[in-house]
């Protein structure tokens, strides 16, 4: 839609449920897709626990929108980077992650992980490149 | 410079909504351009008219219609975020068969879209939020 190409990173900061900003966050990730640009999706502080797998919500009656994130993929959402520390600080390792993967076009459409770990050093070379950030 | 501002929390809660309007105000009096003001989450409560603040506080709504109309600014109230939080505008209440409309002076809802749009289009992009 736009002949310029922006860096965009999403930075997901807050847990999935107890606001909504996790879910909203994700609708304009879904609407930014259609745009062309080259997106990335930072998750840190208690955003890593949007990626945990087995998120049940029957008894707080929210929608579970966790599944939603296995569609990034699809529309070629596909760097997902989770800061290492924010796990380590809460618990949580790669494994209490989702499996997300996405099909590599360029590479026979081999699967990929989507989720790349990386360190909160790591995390701020990374934002250093960005060029337009949306905080939630 | 060409600037676009996100807004992300409602009025009088947080602080967030002053600060926007701070920025925006000394952004332009600066001789700086905002081509766009995107109201997300309950950022869209900054787009009702019927709220009603006692007389010796700051009208945060009017506040942004004054702003909006001195310097003809896009103001766009998210319409995802507004259908949750009851923000309606002529065509709102049609398509979704409400009997009122709340939507402030000098706003309009629209789309994510035009968020995107904003992030693409200004050179910097402003996000005031928690």
């Amino acid at each position: 839609m736009s002949e310029q190409i922006k860096k965009f990173m999403y930075i997901n900061r807050r847990a999935p449920y107890g606001t909504i900003y996790a879910w909203e966050s994700l609708e304009v990730v879904l609407i930014g897709a259609a745009f062309d640009q080259d997106v990335s999706l930072a998750f840190m502080d208690d955003g890593v626990f949007q990626l945990v797998k087995g998120q049940d919500t029957v008894d707080v009656e929210m929608k579970n929108f966790s599944p939603t994130y296995k569609a990034l993929g699809d529309y070629d959402v596909t760097n997902l980077y989770v800061e290492k520390e924010s796990l380590e600080e809460r618990g949580l390792t790669l494994e209490d992650l989702m499996p997300l993967t996405y099909e590599d076009e360029d590479d026979d459409w081999a699967e990929k992980d989507s989720i790349r770990l990386v360190s909160r050093a790591e995390m701020a070379d990374i934002m250093d490149e960005q060029d337009v950030f949306f905080s939630f | 410079m060409k600037f676009a501002i996100q807004v992300n929390e409602g009025p009088y809660q947080h602080q967030a909504a002053d600060s926007a309007y701070q920025f925006t105000k000394a952004v332009l009096e600066a001789g700086h351009e905002i081509m766009r003001i995107f109201f997300y989450h309950d950022g869209v409560n900054n787009g009702t008219n019927l709220t009603t603040p006692p007389q010796d506080d700051r009208n945060i709504v009017n506040r942004w219609s004054e702003l909006g109309k001195q310097y003809d600014l896009d103001m766009v109230v998210c319409v995802a975020a507004a259908q949750r939080r009851g923000i309606v505008d002529e065509g709102e209440m049609q398509r979704n068969g409400k009997d009122a409309q709340n939507i402030a002076d000098g706003f309009r809802i629209s789309g994510l879209g035009q968020l995107i749009e904003a992030g693409i289009q200004s050179e910097r992009l402003v996000v005031f939020g928690d």
